[in-house]
C-alpha cells in the first residue's frame, strides 16, 4: 500500500512536468491546425494566420493548392502525410523566409512548362531551411534551391515520370547554394536525380538515385563538395562531374549504367579530386575521364564493366592505386599512346603472371591497355571479336612489344589477390 | 536368285566393271575368280549395295536393289577384312548383329561350339588375334539362315582345322539348297567346293561354267593350269 | 538408326579416349575452381577453353572415329540397315558421348563447388549448352570431311585446317575486313560474318552474358537490337541449330551416294 508521501511526490512531479511543457510550447510558438473543418481550411490560410516560430499542422486530407507562399519562419508540418495536389497549374510551395521547415507532405501534379521551371518546392535566397520526409510525384522539378545556404534536404522520395529530356526537370536542384546537406533521398525517373550548379561545400550522402533519364548526379562548376554512400543505378548516363575542383567521391555504388554513351562516372575537366572506396559494377564504362588532372583513385572496385576506365583527351598526373579490376571486358582504354598517369599496386583479374618470391606482388608487370581496346576505339564494330583467339594473339604480340599502346603504362606491382578494402 | 544386267562402274578414270551380265540360279556354290583388279570385290559390293553402279541393274530374288535395303535380310556376307569396334566384347557383337537383323532363330551357339570360341566370348575384340577375329566373322555370317551367302576370302588367317570345319559348313549350307558366292585366291579350295566358276577379266565375264567345262575349253588337264592359260593368253 | 547410335555410344563409352577427354575436363574444372577459388574468373577461362578446344576435339575425334571404324562400317553396310542410319547413328553416337564427357566432366566440379547457389549458374549453363552445340557441329563437319576423303592423312589434314580456319584465321580475315572498310556501316556485315562461323557464333552467344556491358556501348541500331534484346540470343541459337542440321544433311547425302 503506497503511503501518502509518495503520492504527494508523484503529483508534484507531474505538475512540474506539465508546467514545463506549457512553457516550452509558448517559447516555440503556437500551433495552427489546417483541415477541412478547422478554422484554416487551406494551407495558405494557415500560414497567413501564423507568425514566426509557429507550427502550421496540416491534417490528413487532399489540398488542391498552388503557389503556397511561406513568408514566415515557421514549421509546416504534415500529419499522416496530407496530399497537396497542384493540378498541373504551376509551382506548389515557395519559401521566401529564413529558417523554414517543411516536413511530411505528399506533393503531386506540378505543372510542366517550357518557359519556367516549376518546382514542387522552391527556396529563394533564404537560409537555414529544412525540407524532409516529402513524397513528390508527377513533378517537373522536385526541390529547387536557388541562392539559399545552410539548408538540409533529408529523406525525401521523388518519383518522376520523365520520358524526354527536353520537357522534364531535375529531382533536387541546387543553384548557387553553399553548405547544404542532401541526405537519404530516393530520386527516380526524373531528368537529373540531383543537380548542382555553382554550389560549394555541399554534402551529399546516403541517397539512392536510379532510373533517371540523364544523370543520377550532376555537378557543374561546383567545388569542395563531398558525396558518399550513395547508390547510382541504371541512370541514362550515370554520374557526371564537370568543370569542378576538389570533389571527394567516396563509398558510392555506381551500377548498371548501360548504353551507348553511358558510364558509371564521367569526369570532365575535373582537377584535384579524390575517388575512393567506390564500387563500379556492370557499367558500359566505369569511369570516363576527359581533361582531368591530379585525381587520385584508390581502393575502388571495378567489377564486370565493359571498360573499367576510359581515358580520353589530356589527363595528367592521375594516380590509380590499390583498386580491384575484376572481370572487366577492358581494364583501361587510351585513345593515344602517351601516358602521364600512374598505376600501382592494383589487383587485375586478367593478370596471368606469377609470384615466385611469394610476396603477394606479381613478378611480371601488368599492361592494362590492350591493343584490341585501341582497335575498338578506332572501329567500334570490331567489338564483336571480343575474346576471340585471334585477338588474344595480337594482344599478346602487342604486350611483348608495344607500338600502339602507351609504352610506360604498366602496373609494376600487380597484386596476386584481390584487395580487401576496409569499408565501414 | 541374282540377276545382273549390263553393270558398269568407274572409280574416277578407272573403269572397273565394263558391262557385266550374270545370272545365278538358286542353289549351289559359285566361285568368282579373276586376277587382282579384275572387279571381283566390286561386283560383290554392287550386289550388297555397298557400291552404287553407274549403270545397269541388279536384282536379288526378283527385287531390284535401288533404294532398297531390306533385301539384305536375305544375304549373309563375310567381309574380307574383319575389323570390329575394339571396345565391344565378342558376345556383345553377336548380340548386336542379331539385334540389327531383328532375327531370333539363329545358330550362333552351335557355331561358337564349332569354332571353339567360348573362351573368347567375354574378351574385347581389340585383344583377339587375326584368326580368332576371322572365326568370329564366320559366326556372324553363318548364324543366320539366309538363302544367299556371300563369302569374300573366307579362308584367310584360318588354321587347318577351322579351314576344314568351314568347308564342311559350306557344304552343309549347300545341302539346304542355298546359293553361295565365294571369292578366293586359293585355287585348291575353289576346286574342291565350287559347282560353277565365274571368271572375271578386265571388268568382264570371261567365263562362266563348271570346272570341267573350263578344263575342256582351255584344253588343260587340271584347274590350276586352266586358270594360268587364261591369264597367259589374255596377257600375251 | 537408334540401334547404331546405341552401339556406337556403348563402344565409345568404353574407349580410353572418352575417359581421357572426360578426365581432362574434370581436372580443368577442379583446377579452375579450387585453385583459383574465383567462380567468375573460372567461367571466363572456361569460355576460352570451350570455344577453342571443343571444336578441335570434336573434329579430331570425329575423323578418327570414322577412319577407325571403316571396316566395321562395311560390316554394317552388308546388314539390312539403311545407309543413312549407319552414318547418322555413328555421328550421333560420337557427338553424344563427347558432349556427355564435356557436360559431366565440367559439371561435376562445378556442382561440388556449389554452382546451384550462385548467380553464375546461367553463365555456366550457357557455356555447357554452347559447348554441346559446338561438339555436334564439329563432329558433323569432321564426318563430312572423312566421308569425302578416303585418304586418312588427307582427311586429318583437312580437319585440322578446318579447325584452324574457324578458330583463328577466320577472325583474322574478319578483323582485317572490318578495319579496311571502317568508313562503311559495318554492323550488319559483322553480324552476318559472325553467324557464318560457329566458333564466332558461340563466342558471341557467351559474350551476350559475360560482356553485355561492353557490347551495349556500341551505337549501331542493328547491334543495339541484336545485343539489347532477346533477339540476339534467339537468333544465335537458331543459327547454331542450322549449323548442326546442315552438316548432318551433308552426312546423309554423301553417305547415300558413296561407294565402299
Amino acid at each position: 500500500m503506497p503511503n501518502f508521501e509518495t503520492i504527494l511526490k508523484k503529483t508534484l512531479h507531474i505538475f512540474t512536468l506539465v508546467i514545463l511543457l506549457f512553457a516550452t510550447a509558448a517559447a516555440m510558438g503556437k500551433t495552427i491546425n489546417v483541415c477541412s473543418t478547422c478554422e484554416a481550411k487551406t494551407i495558405q490560410e494557415g500560414i497567413n494566420q501564423a507568425s514566426d516560430g509557429d507550427t502550421v499542422l496540416v491534417k490528413k486530407g487532399i489540398y488542391k493548392e498552388v503557389n503556397i507562399i511561406v513568408d514566415k519562419s515557421i514549421i509546416l508540418l504534415g500529419e499522416n502525410l496530407p496530399t497537396i495536389d497542384g493540378e498541373d497549374k504551376g509551382e506548389i510551395i515557395k519559401i521566401v523566409a529564413d529558417n523554414v521547415t517543411v516536413d511530411g507532405f505528399k506533393i503531386i501534379n506540378v505543372g510542366t512548362s517550357y518557359t519556367s521551371d516549376y518546382a514542387a518546392i522552391r527556396v529563394i535566397k533564404k537560409n537555414g531551411y529544412l525540407i524532409q520526409n516529402l513524397q513528390l510525384e508527377k513533378l517537373f522539378f522536385g526541390i529547387y534551391l536557388e541562392r539559399s545556404d545552410n539548408g538540409k534536404v533529408l529523406n525525401n522520395t521523388i518519383k518522376g515520370d520523365a520520358i524526354n529530356e527536353y520537357n522534364s526537370g531535375n529531382g533536387i536542384q541546387l543553384w548557387y547554394c553553399n553548405d547544404v546537406e542532401v541526405r537519404g533521398n530516393d530520386v527516380q525517373n526524373v531528368r537529373d536525380g540531383i543537380y548542382l550548379e555553382f554550389s560549394d561545400n555541399i554534402r551529399i550522402s546516403h541517397n539512392l538515385s536510379r532510373n533517371n533519364l540523364r544523370y543520377g548526379l550532376h555537378f557543374m562548376f561546383s567545388n569542395n563538395d563531398i558525396y558518399e554512400y550513395n547508390t547510382f543505378e541504371n541512370n541514362g548516363a550515370g554520374v557526371a562531374v564537370m568543370f569542378s575542383k576538389f570533389i571527394e567521391m567516396k563509398n558510392n555504388v555506381f551500377k548498371e549504367n548501360w548504353g551507348t554513351a553511358a558510364f558509371g562516372l564521367l569526369l570532365k575537366e575535373i582537377n584535384d579530386a579524390t575517388i575512393s572506396n567506390n564500387v563500379f559494377k556492370e557499367n558500359t564504362v566505369g569511369i570516363n575521364l576527359e581533361g582531368s588532372n591530379r585525381v587520385t583513385y584508390h581502393n575502388n572496385d571495378f567489377i564486370s564493366n565493359g571498360w573499367a576506365i576510359k581515358v580520353r583527351g589530356a589527363c595528367y598526373a592521375n594516380s590509380f592505386k590499390e583498386n580491384n579490376f575484376l572481370y572487366n571486358s577492358f581494364d583501361i582504354s587510351y585513345n593515344s599512346n602517351i601516358n602521364d598517369n600512374e598505376f600501382d599496386n592494383n589487383y587485375w583479374s586478367n593478370y596471368t603472371g606469377y609470384d615466385l618470391n611469394k610476396d603477394g606482388i606479381g613478378d611480371v608487370p601488368y599492361r592494362p591497355v590492350k591493343l584490341f581496346s585501341y582497335i575498338v576505339n578506332r572501329t567500334p564494330e570490331t567489338i564483336i571479336l571480343l575474346r576471340s583467339l585471334f585477338i588474344d594473339i595480337i594482344d599478346f604480340s602487342e604486350k611483348v612489344s608495344p607500338v600502339f599502346t602507351p609504352d610506360n603504362l604498366v602496373d609494376e606491382n600487380p597484386k596476386m589477390k584481390p584487395i580487401k578494402h576496409d569499408r565501414s | 536368285m541374282i540377276e545382273v544386267k549390263d553393270l558398269h562402274k568407274k572409280f574416277g578414270k578407272n573403269e572397273v566393271l565394263k558391262g557385266i551380265d550374270l545370272n545365278i540360279e538358286r542353289g549351289g556354290i559359285f566361285s568368282v575368280l579373276g586376277p587382282n583388279g579384275s572387279g571381283k570385290t566390286t561386283l560383290i559390293k554392287c550386289i550388297l549395295g555397298m557400291v552404287l553402279p553407274d549403270s545397269g541393274a541388279i536384282s536379288v530374288d526378283g527385287k531390284p536393289l535401288k533404294n532398297n535395303f531390306k533385301y539384305r535380310n536375305e544375304i549373309d556376307y563375310l567381309p574380307q577384312i574383319a575389323n570390329f569396334p575394339g571396345n565391344l566384347k565378342v558376345n556383345e557383337l553377336i548380340a548386336m548383329i542379331k539385334d540389327l537383323r531383328d532375327s531370333k532363330a539363329t545358330k550362333d551357339e552351335e557355331l561358337i561350339e564349332l569354332f571353339k570360341l567360348q573362351p573368347f566370348l567375354n574378351k574385347k575384340l581389340a585383344n583377339l588375334s587375326g584368326g580368332t577375329k576371322q572365326k568370329v566373322n564366320l559366326v556372324l555370317t553363318f548364324m543366320f539362315d539366309s538363302p544367299l551367302i556371300i563369302l569374300d576370302e573366307p579362308t584367310s588367317g584360318l588354321d587347318p582345322i577351322s579351314h576344314l570345319r568351314l568347308k564342311n559348313l559350306i557344304f552343309s549350307e549347300r545341302e539346304k539348297g542355298k546359293t553361295i558366292l565365294v571369292t578366293s585366291h586359293i585355287l585348291s579350295f575353289v576346286e574342291e567346293i565350287a559347282d560353277e566358276i565365274v571368271f572375271l577379266l578386265e571388268g568382264k565375264i570371261y567365263f562362266k561354267g563348271t570346272i570341267t567345262e573350263l578344263k575342256t575349253k582351255t584344253e588343260q588337264p587340271d584347274f590350276e593350269h586352266a586358270i594360268a592359260s587364261i591369264l597367259s593368253s589374255s596377257y600375251a | 538408326m537408334l540401334k547404331i547410335l546405341k552401339y556406337s555410344f556403348y563402344d565409345l563409352m568404353r574407349s580410353r579416349w572418352s575417359y581421357v577427354y572426360f578426365l581432362f575436363y574434370l581436372l580443368l574444372g577442379v583446377v579452375l575452381l579450387f585453385l583459383n577459388n574465383d567462380l567468375s574468373k573460372a567461367v571466363i577461362t572456361l569460355m576460352n577453353v570451350i570455344i577453342i578446344l571443343v571444336p578441335l576435339i570434336g573434329t579430331i575425334f570425329g575423323v578418327m572415329y570414322y577412319y577407325n571404324s571403316r571396316e566395321f562400317t562395311e560390316l554394317l553396310l552388308a546388314q539390312p540397315v539403311k545407309r543413312s542410319s549407319i552414318f547418322l547413328g555413328q555421328y550421333f553416337g560420337v557427338a553424344t558421348s563427347l558432349a556427355m564427357s564435356l557436360v559431366i566432366g565440367l559439371g561435376l566440379p562445378f556442382v561440388f563447388y556449389g554452382i546451384f547457389n550462385s548467380n553464375a549458374i546461367w553463365d555456366f549453363t550457357l557455356l555447357l549448352v554452347t559447348g554441346g552445340f559446338l561438339t555436334f557441329i564439329f563432329t558433323a563437319l569432321a564426318f563430312v570431311i572423312a566421308l569425302s576423303n578416303e585418304n586418312k592423312i588427307k582427311g586429318f589434314g583437312y580437319a585440322i585446317l578446318l579447325w584452324l580456319f574457324m578458330a583463328v584465321i577466320y577472325d583474322g580475315i574478319f578483323l582485317m575486313s572490318l578495319l579496311y572498310f571502317e568508313d562503311y556501316p559495318l554492323d550488319k556485315f559483322s553480324l552476318i560474318a559472325t553467324m557464318l562461323n560457329p566458333v564466332d557464333l558461340s563466342r558471341v552467344l557467351i559474350l551476350l552474358k559475360l560482356d553485355i556491358s561492353a557490347l551495349l556501348g556500341y551505337t549501331g541500331a542493328v547491334f543495339q537490337k541484336f545485343f539489347g534484346t532477346s533477339f540476339g540470343l534467339l537468333l544465335s541459337f537458331a543459327m547454331l541449330i542450322v549449323w548442326v542440321v546442315v552438316p548432318t544433311f551433308f552426312i546423309w547425302r554423301i553417305a547415300k551416294r558413296k561407294d565402299f
